[in-house]
């Protein structure tokens, strides 16, 4: 169970302000069923003073979704739409003493209920129908706007914290790119304006999109993460796993359509395989020759640092993953 | 306030009785079974006897079919890798699209590393097998078909044997993830196709931290885990000996109350599905309805979120369980409710509970006295149910 203060459990429990507000006259809607939350906020604005006389919300959503929007409410009774305006998502969090972080998206929410029922009462377009720049995550309907304002107010500078803040990227992730572009977009300004330093920033192409992409995978649990691959001792000959991880996976019909190789092509293949990893090998002073192929066994001689090394299990097995890759099919590399 | 357990299908208590013929294998019959002295002999004689008691359950022909592992995960994964590694002209695996991540995870793993092509079977809204799907999928490139016996968020049962003699027609292996129905519904793998099985000690009253893999003899085999002789070469480490005993007991135990988990726990199950449908409006029973575990319900309530029905369930006492996307950490509902196809109105606020033999109808009564009173409490909240009293929006589910 998530880590909830007691104020969050006490707002959850016994919400304030709950349920219709009949006298409304500035109504904002956010989320959807579809997404697992969904906030709309009722105010009564004094249109003389414009102060927030009265507020009421009803949410569909979870504990810290419930209790982020009566936070909402109990902070904006009493302000004018100017104070209220000034408000952001960490106010509701701070309000509450704090959130999980997974659960950001739910003080964001509020947040947007707030921006989107003020321009309500002014007669104003809330943007949230998604023609505020482009739709980026289509699994929980996330467009371009929410995304800039999140990552602006909140100085986010990784997918990860994109995720936990707005949602998007949090079901298919074949946003990535888009995520990915925004998040750089907003970063490169706020840099600009002397708002971020320039080394929190997330650049594009900084780290392998593969990396980052997987690993913004294994946070939500889709894929389990592998081990932290250890760094290499200078002397050890080791394949580092990553370097093994970065070449893409051959596509789904790889394995069958390879069933038909030829002796020749497949001692070639394995040739090639091995050609290319002795440069890692070479770097830690050992060195790996090709003995036999024999049907799916392939028969190898380690040489230089390699032999004796303990580590040279982990050049074996690297090289028959890489086998496996590239070629499609499951090879036994055996050294003699 | 007694606190009503109904998590069952994520673990259950322990049977003291099984703590109880645990505890002298820690300090008094502490040796290692493969020792020659008399402190490895003693435990030798305690593990055969507790081996032919899980055998038993399994109504096994042979002891020896059964290897312990560290639980139900190290199983399925012994299954998949064994299976790859001893069919080697054979590179697809057959699969469901609701399996337990303990599959699941490393299926997509090994396509990942292109080590395997992966088949995932759908479900119909019931989840029930697409069983042309599995048909058009079986060819003599498979190397394993791997479906659960029962699933776990729902409880729904897949005809595993016919299923395994689909597989054997074309000469694949054939493995089970049993975890959730040994011990609530009867096995006899002597009269079964099935080559694998595995099995969790901690969902039978067992402890944690042990498992088995049923190995049909004479099936093909590799081990995961090498470095002793131990099971016969088919999983190397010291024998865990006080859990292995626990899990004997609880073998010895849950096949003697199979009758009762198969009547009186199914009574209290349907007595406290009936009463929440006849209480709550808006909900419905996920899963196959006619073949199904006997302990486990699972609910969709709609217009309401899971997490925040467990929040106030659990603060009156009663553990269950959701499939809800807020409780995991993940922001989709559970992967089974998403390959049934229940509507994310219905899935976000889908409630599991799960009996064990120790439930009562006291429980029950708990529950239905409760439950009512969150579910309005929350709906009220809701701004898609409106506060009124009538029904919000005409719903007829095509799949109840």
């Amino acid at each position: 169970m998530w880590d909830y203060t007691d104020k969050v459990k006490d707002y959850f429990f016994n919400p304030k302000n709950a349920g219709a507000l009949a006298e409304a006259n500035a109504v904002g809607e956010v989320g959807a069923i579809s997404c697992g939350d969904a906030l709309k906020l009722m105010l009564k604005v004094v249109p003389e003073t414009e102060i927030i006389e009265d507020a009421r919300f009803q949410t569909f959503g979870c504990g810290s979704a419930i209790a982020s929007s009566s936070a909402l409410t109990e902070l904006v009774i009493g302000k004018t739409l100017t104070e209220a305006l000034e408000m952001t998502n960490q106010d509701i969090a701070d309000f509450l003493g704090g959130l999980p972080p997974e659960k950001m998206h739910c003080s964001v929410m509020g947040y947007e209920a707030l921006q989107a029922a003020i321009a309500n009462y002014r007669g104003e377009e809330w943007h949230d129908d998604h023609e505020e720049g482009a739709l980026l995550c289509k699994c929980f309907g996330v467009d371009e706007g929410m995304v800039e304002r999140a990552v602006r107010m909140n100085k986010l500078t990784t997918i990860e914290q994109v995720t936990a803040f707005t949602k998007a990227g949090g079901g298919c992730l074949t946003c990535f790119d888009g995520l990915e572009a925004c998040l750089a977009k907003v970063n490169a300004e706020m840099v600009a304006e002397g708002l971020l330093a320039e080394h929190e920033a997330y650049r594009l192409g900084g780290t392998s999109q593969a990396v980052v992409k997987q690993k913004a995978r294994e946070m939500r649990g889709f894929v389990k993460a592998p081990e932290e691959p250890k760094p290499a001792p200078a002397a050890a000959p080791m394949i580092s796993l990553d370097q093994i991880a970065l070449v893409p996976p051959p596509s789904s019909a790889a394995p069958s359509a390879s069933g038909g190789l030829t002796m020749l092509k497949k001692i070639r293949l394995v040739e090639e395989t091995i050609e290319e990893m002795r440069p890692y090998l070479r770097q830690d002073g050992g060195d790996c020759e090709l003995i036999d192929v024999d049907g799916n066994t392939v028969k190898v001689k380690l040489s230089g640092a390699c032999v004796g090394c303990q580590m040279s299990s982990v050049t074996i097995s690297g090289i028959q993953e890489r086998l496996a890759v590239k070629i499609g099919l499951p090879f036994r590399v055996v050294p003699v | 306030m007694t606190p009503v357990y109904l998590d069952n299908n994520a673990t259950t208590r322990v049977e003291p009785s099984v703590v109880a013929a645990m505890l002298p294998f820690f300090t008094e019959q502490f040796g290692n079974a493969s020792s020659i002295h008399a402190f490895g002999a003693e435990v030798g004689g305690a593990l055969k006897t507790a081996r032919r008691e899980l055998q038993a359950l399994l109504g096994a022909e042979h002891d020896h079919e059964i290897v312990y592992t560290a639980g139900g995960t190290e199983s399925d994964s012994t299954a998949i890798f064994s299976a790859l590694e001893s069919l080697p002209d054979r590179t697809e695996i057959i699969t469901s699209k609701v399996e337990h991540p303990a599959i699941l995870a490393v299926c997509d793993h090994l396509e990942k590393t292109g080590r395997a092509r992966i088949h995932r079977i759908g479900v119909d809204k019931a989840g029930r097998l697409d069983l042309d799907a599995y048909r058009a999928a079986l060819s003599d490139k498979v190397a394993l078909v791997t479906f659960m016996w029962a699933n776990n968020e729902t409880g729904t049962i897949f005809p595993v044997e016919g299923l395994a003699e689909m597989a054997k027609a074309v000469g694949a292996l054939f493995h089970t993830d049993a975890v959730q129905a040994v011990g609530k519904v009867p096995i006899d793998m002597k009269s079964s196709v099935i080559d694998m099985l595995s099995l969790s000690g901690h969902k039978l009253h067992g402890p944690k931290g042990i498992g088995a893999l049923y190995v049909r003899r004479g099936t093909r085999f590799k081990p995961l885990i090498r470095g002793g002789h131990q099971e016969r070469g088919r999983r190397a480490g010291t024998e865990n000996a006080p859990a292995i005993v626990g899990l004997g007991k609880a073998a010895a135990l849950a096949l003697q109350h199979m009758e009762e988990e198969n009547t009186r726990v199914k009574a209290l199950r349907d007595r406290l599905e009936a009463g929440i449908q006849q209480r709550i409006p808006n909900c419905f029973v996920n899963g196959d309805k006619d073949d199904r575990l006997p302990n486990t319900c699972n609910v969709a309530f709609e217009y309401v979120e899971g997490e925040a029905i467990l929040l106030h369930l659990n603060r009156a006492g009663i553990a269950a369980s959701s499939g809800s996307a807020c409780t995991s950490g993940s922001l989709e509902p559970s992967h089974v409710l998403r390959a049934m196809d229940i509507p994310f109105t219905a899935a976000h606020g889908s409630i599991r509970f799960s009996f064990s033999r120790e439930n009562t109808d006291q429980d029950v009564d708990r529950v239905l006295d409760v439950l009512p009173g969150i579910l309005e409490k929350l709906r009220d909240l809701s701004p898609f149910w409106a506060g009124t009293n009538e029904t919000p929006k005409a719903f007829k589910p095509v799949y109840a």
